[in-house]
This record gives C-alpha cells, structure tokens and sequence, in this order.
C-alpha cells in the first residue's frame, strides 16, 4: 500500500513515549506506548479501542503533543508537528483539536459559554470580525443542538450531555483537520450516549470530519469508525477496517474484547460461560517477555514468551501474533 | 408477607429538602425482594435507583426524609435504631458499592477491611477471622490471597479491588446482597468477570442479590425481574426475558433503543 500514502491527513510513525516512575526506590522509564504507527485519511474515523492502561489516551495525548514523545513522526499533511516551536505549533493546533471524557470538567466554569466558543475564534483565527465569530459561534450551536440563550449561561447550569455538545462546539468551531475524540462518551448516562453518539455521526457526515475516536463503548466504536486499532500495554495487537474488525477478529485479544460486551438479550447473554479473559492487564513496569498479550491468552505457547510478534498482514487486517492463521 | 419474601418495600418515599424546594428521589415506591432471586433496578442518573439501596441500609444523609415501610423478614427497617442496624448491616445484608477505591479504607490492609466484618459481627479471634477472610478471597478467586491481603488498595487494580469488596460482602454470609453500580467503573473484559463472580456467588450462597445498574446488558445477564425507574418511580417491574422482550412503558422501551449493541453478521 506504500503507492498511495500521499493523500495521508495524518501519518505516524514509530512513535515511543515513555514517562520516569519511582519505582523500588528508584526511576525507571515505564514504556506507555511502543512502536505505535498509524495512518488516517481525510474524512475518516479511526477508532481506537484497549482496556484502561493500554495507551489510549497517551496516544491522543501525543498527537496533540500535550505529551512529547521519546521517537517517532506524527505528520499532519506532511508536516512533523513534532519539530514544530512557538507559533508554529500554536498555528497547528488550530488544525487540530481535541473533545474530551469529563464534558463538565472541560469547560471554565468562571466563563459564560459564549466566551468559551469565541476564545478559539479570537485565538487560532486571528482574521475574522466580531461579527463574523459571532456568526460561526450561532451557527456552531445549532449545529450541536444548544439554542442562542444557552451563551449566556455558565457550565454548572447544564447537564452532561450539555455540556459535552459544548465540548463538541468548542472543538468544531475553528474547523480543525483532526479532532481527537478521548472516551467522548464515558461519562453519561445510556440514552444520552446514544444522542451524543448520534451528533457525531452526524456531524462527521455533514462536516466530512476526520476524526480519533478513542472509547471503551465497542458498539459505539462500530457505528462511528472506519477502521480500527486495538492496544493493549502500549503496543498494537490489530488493526483492520470496521467490519473485518467487528467480523473477523483476528487477534485473540480483539476476540476477547468483543466477547466481553455485554449483550442486552437475556436469552444470549446467558448462554455465555466463562468470561473471555482472566486477571488484569499487567503491569507496564514489568511487561511479559515476547508477546505482551501471552499472560491472558488462551493460544499462547512457548514461542510466544520468546519472539514480540510483528504487526503484519492477515486476511486484509494487520495482526500482531505468530498464532493468527491458525486460531 | 410470603414467606420467600426477604425485603419488602412498600409505599417508600425519600425527600431531600434543598434551598430551592424539597427534591423526591424516591416517590411511592414498592417492590419485592424474594429468596435466591435477583432483581435488577434499571434507570439513568438521578433516578432514584441508589436511594433505594441506601434507604434500605440505613445510609441515607440524614437530611433525607423518608416515609413508607420497608421490612426485612418480620423487622422494620425504617426508624430502626442505629444498634440494631448495624448487627444487620455486614451481617445479614451487605452491600457492594460502585466505586471500591472510595468504599475500601485507603488505611487499611485488605486482610484488616475483611477481619473487622467478623470480629464486629461474629466476635470471632482474630485468627479464625483471619482465616475466614483468606477463604473468603480465595472464593473470589483472587490469585494470591495471602499477597492480596497484605497490600493496601492502592496497590490493587480495580477489578481486585471490586473482588476484595465482594469477598468483604460475603463474610458475613449475607441473606441479602446489595449492589450499586458494581462493574460501572470496570473495563469490559474485568466486567464479564466480576458478572460472572457475582453469579457464582448467588449460585454458591443462595444470597438473594438486589442489583442496580444503568446498564441493561448487565441485567440481561444476571437478573431474574427487573424494575425500571425514572424520576423516583417505578415504572415497569416484570420478569427479566418478559421485559426485554414485550417492554410495556414507552420509557423502557426507550432505555432498549439506546442501548448499544454489537453489530454481528448474521
């Protein structure tokens, strides 16, 4: 596929990150994310998926270089944001932009919302009038579902849903390439994540939005996505187009972690007998030798504990585990 | 009363009064709790759901105005004085609560949190309380339960932590097992275990398990009836594959359009 990279809207590339930790009374590196490449077209929804301490979220976190890697290249439209300084990197945030988990918790809750959706005007587009940011910020709104009166008011004045729509404007509203979207739906209640859910689709549609999708919802990881990654401790077991993904998983840790949602069918969910995976993700400290994955999975054998499986091509998806024609 | 009936809750209202008029988390609320079964109380944030469980255990804020009965076997619960309670409470009902790391004491070590429950309740030694606490983990399935009871919360992942309070549940092998929210904080592989845990659970002990949840597939799975609350009332209340399959309110049947599910061919 290396023909046809060009047109890539963003492009990353062996990309390292790790954080000191005192550990035993001493530092050590504790290694987040591991040799993570990706690649995103424009006007396409990358969907990121891995339990808590995977590396989602450094992985977001990073590209939007609010964590500065050890190695690697994140290029948006050719540019390594990586080498950029002072107004350069200011220029490209705007270009990108980010929604987060906690809606509530992102906004200022000393500043009115119309304040909260004109700072980005005022800050990343210089250009525009008053008039014309007032413009962008009413239009922004109904885009969102938020009404005129709503500008006026303060951020403990709205629920979570809201607050999350404001989130989604405060984002949108300076047209970003990219925007990277960290558990956007984490934190509210089901019908609610469903209407969120529903406003992104929408907006992707309408805006020809590229976005990052990172979540633990999988049923709204499938409706949003257009491929998909999965991470476990920092490093990429598959990645795969949506429905080869959701179809035919073909790492046993993707198997795993569609097993393990829950189904709301009390006849299906009975039927399930042990749960997919046992214990808990390992500690990044002292990650397992060779596949990082083998301590949970049911296919390991002793080549698995010896040689870290290459993320290559399998049936059309790329597959990091020697076992992956087999299983 | 039947004499299956462990829990019975019957006209319970819960009123907080607030600067800007009194709020009703729970209105005129009644319901059934039967030996053995599991009954599932569904609804979003707010609806009343948890009140429900902390009215039955007597943790409601004491500003909280309650009214209506709700009776364990033969025993008011309501009113109750806190003595009393408290030899029911950990003993005889028992809660697991949504959030571990804030329900466990950040002070203590796991094998002190469980001890406490049976020298409180049993007045057993110490060294029998201890030796039921390290079977206890051991029935949780905790990998090292001599490791495990020497660390401190902070040093457990979540799902540990969501066994250790479970495990601390069931030492004094509770009649009732209440439970608010007890996966919400988990990941989707740790979920499926510990759903799995709480079932075994029931299995093993004949514990009858009143679950609250927001999450209708963690009832589809665990849940013989279940109750669907909005705005302090009880909406619906019918057997579990009855309710998924001929919801009666349109509310339920709006909580099952959002509830996401997998897309799996065909």
């Amino acid at each position: 596929m290396n023909a046809v990279t060009a047109a890539a809207l963003l492009e990353v590339q062996g990309l390292m990150v790790s954080f000191p930790v005192r550990h035993a009374g001493r530092t050590v590196r504790l290694r987040a994310l591991h040799d993570i490449s990706l690649r995103l077209d424009a006007a396409e929804t990358l969907g990121i998926v891995g339990e808590s301490g995977s590396g989602k979220s450094t992985l977001a976190r990073t590209l939007l270089r609010l964590t500065e890697p050890e190695q690697g290249q994140v290029r948006l439209r050719g540019i390594d944001l990586l080498q950029l300084r002072g107004s350069q990197l200011q220029r490209a945030r705007a270009r990108l932009q980010m929604i987060f988990q906690d809606g509530v918790a992102a906004l200022d809750p000393r500043q009115r919302i119309g304040a909260t959706l004109d700072e980005p005007l005022r800050m990343l587009k210089p250009g525009l009038s008053a008039a014309a940011r007032l413009e962008r910020v009413l239009d922004m709104l109904s885009r969102v579902g938020l009404e005129p009166p709503h500008l006026q008011r303060y951020p403990h004045e709205f629920s979570g849903g809201q607050a999350q729509r404001i989130g989604i404007a405060r984002a949108l509203i300076v047209e970003p390439e990219l925007v990277v979207c960290d558990e956007p739906l984490a934190s509210l209640d089901v019908s609610i994540r469903a209407q969120i859910t529903a406003l992104l689709l929408e907006l992707k549609r309408d805006l020809g939005l590229s976005l990052i999708f990172i979540a633990h919802d999988l049923p709204a990881v499938q409706l949003l996505s257009d491929r998909v990654l999965v991470l476990y401790l920092g490093h990429i077991m598959e990645t795969a187009a949506r429905d080869a993904l959701f179809h035919r998983p073909r790492h046993p840790y993707t198997r795993a972690l569609l097993q393990s949602v829950p189904v709301p069918d009390p006849k299906l969910a009975r039927l399930r007998r042990a749960p997919p995976l046992a214990g808990d993700i390992p500690s990044p400290l002292s990650p397992p030798s060779g596949c990082v994955f083998r301590t949970r999975c049911p296919h390991a054998i002793q080549r698995c504990a010896l040689e870290v499986p290459p993320l290559r091509p399998v049936g059309g998806s790329e597959v990091a585990c020697h076992r992956a024609e087999e299983i | 009363m039947s004499s299956g009936t462990l829990l019975r809750i019957d006209g319970l209202q819960v009123r907080y009064p607030t600067a800007r008029g009194d709020t009703l988390a729970v209105d005129e609320l009644s319901l059934e709790l039967h030996a053995g079964e599991c009954l599932g109380l569904v609804g979003e944030s707010g609806c009343g759901k948890t009140a429900v469980l902390l009215a039955i255990m007597g943790l409601l804020a004491s500003s909280a105005q309650v009214r209506g009965t709700i009776r364990y076997r033969d025993l008011e619960l309501i009113g109750l004085r806190t003595a009393a309670l408290n030899a029911l409470r950990g003993a005889r009902l028992a809660m697991v609560f949504q959030d571990p790391m804030s329900a466990l004491n950040p002070y203590l070590r796991t094998i002190e949190q469980l001890r406490e429950v049976s020298q409180v309740h049993g007045g057993s030694s110490r060294r029998t309380a201890e030796r039921r606490a390290l079977e206890m983990l051991e029935a949780v399935h905790i990998g090292d339960p001599e490791r495990c009871a020497r660390q401190y919360p902070h040093q457990l992942s979540g799902g540990m932590r969501q066994r250790v309070m479970i495990a601390m549940a069931l030492m004094g092998d509770p009649e009732v097992l209440l439970a608010d929210e007890p996966t919400t904080a988990l990941d989707v592989t740790v979920q499926a275990q510990i759903l799995a845990l709480l079932q075994e659970v029931r299995v093993r002990t004949g514990a009858a398990l009143l679950l609250v949840t927001h999450d209708l597939g963690v009832v589809a799975q665990l849940a013989d009836r279940v109750g669907v609350m909005r705005g302090g009332r009880l909406l619906e209340l019918a057997a579990c594959e009855a309710l998924f399959a001929q919801p009666q309110h349109p509310y339920t049947r709006t909580l099952l359009a959002s509830m996401p599910r997998l897309q799996v061919p065909g």
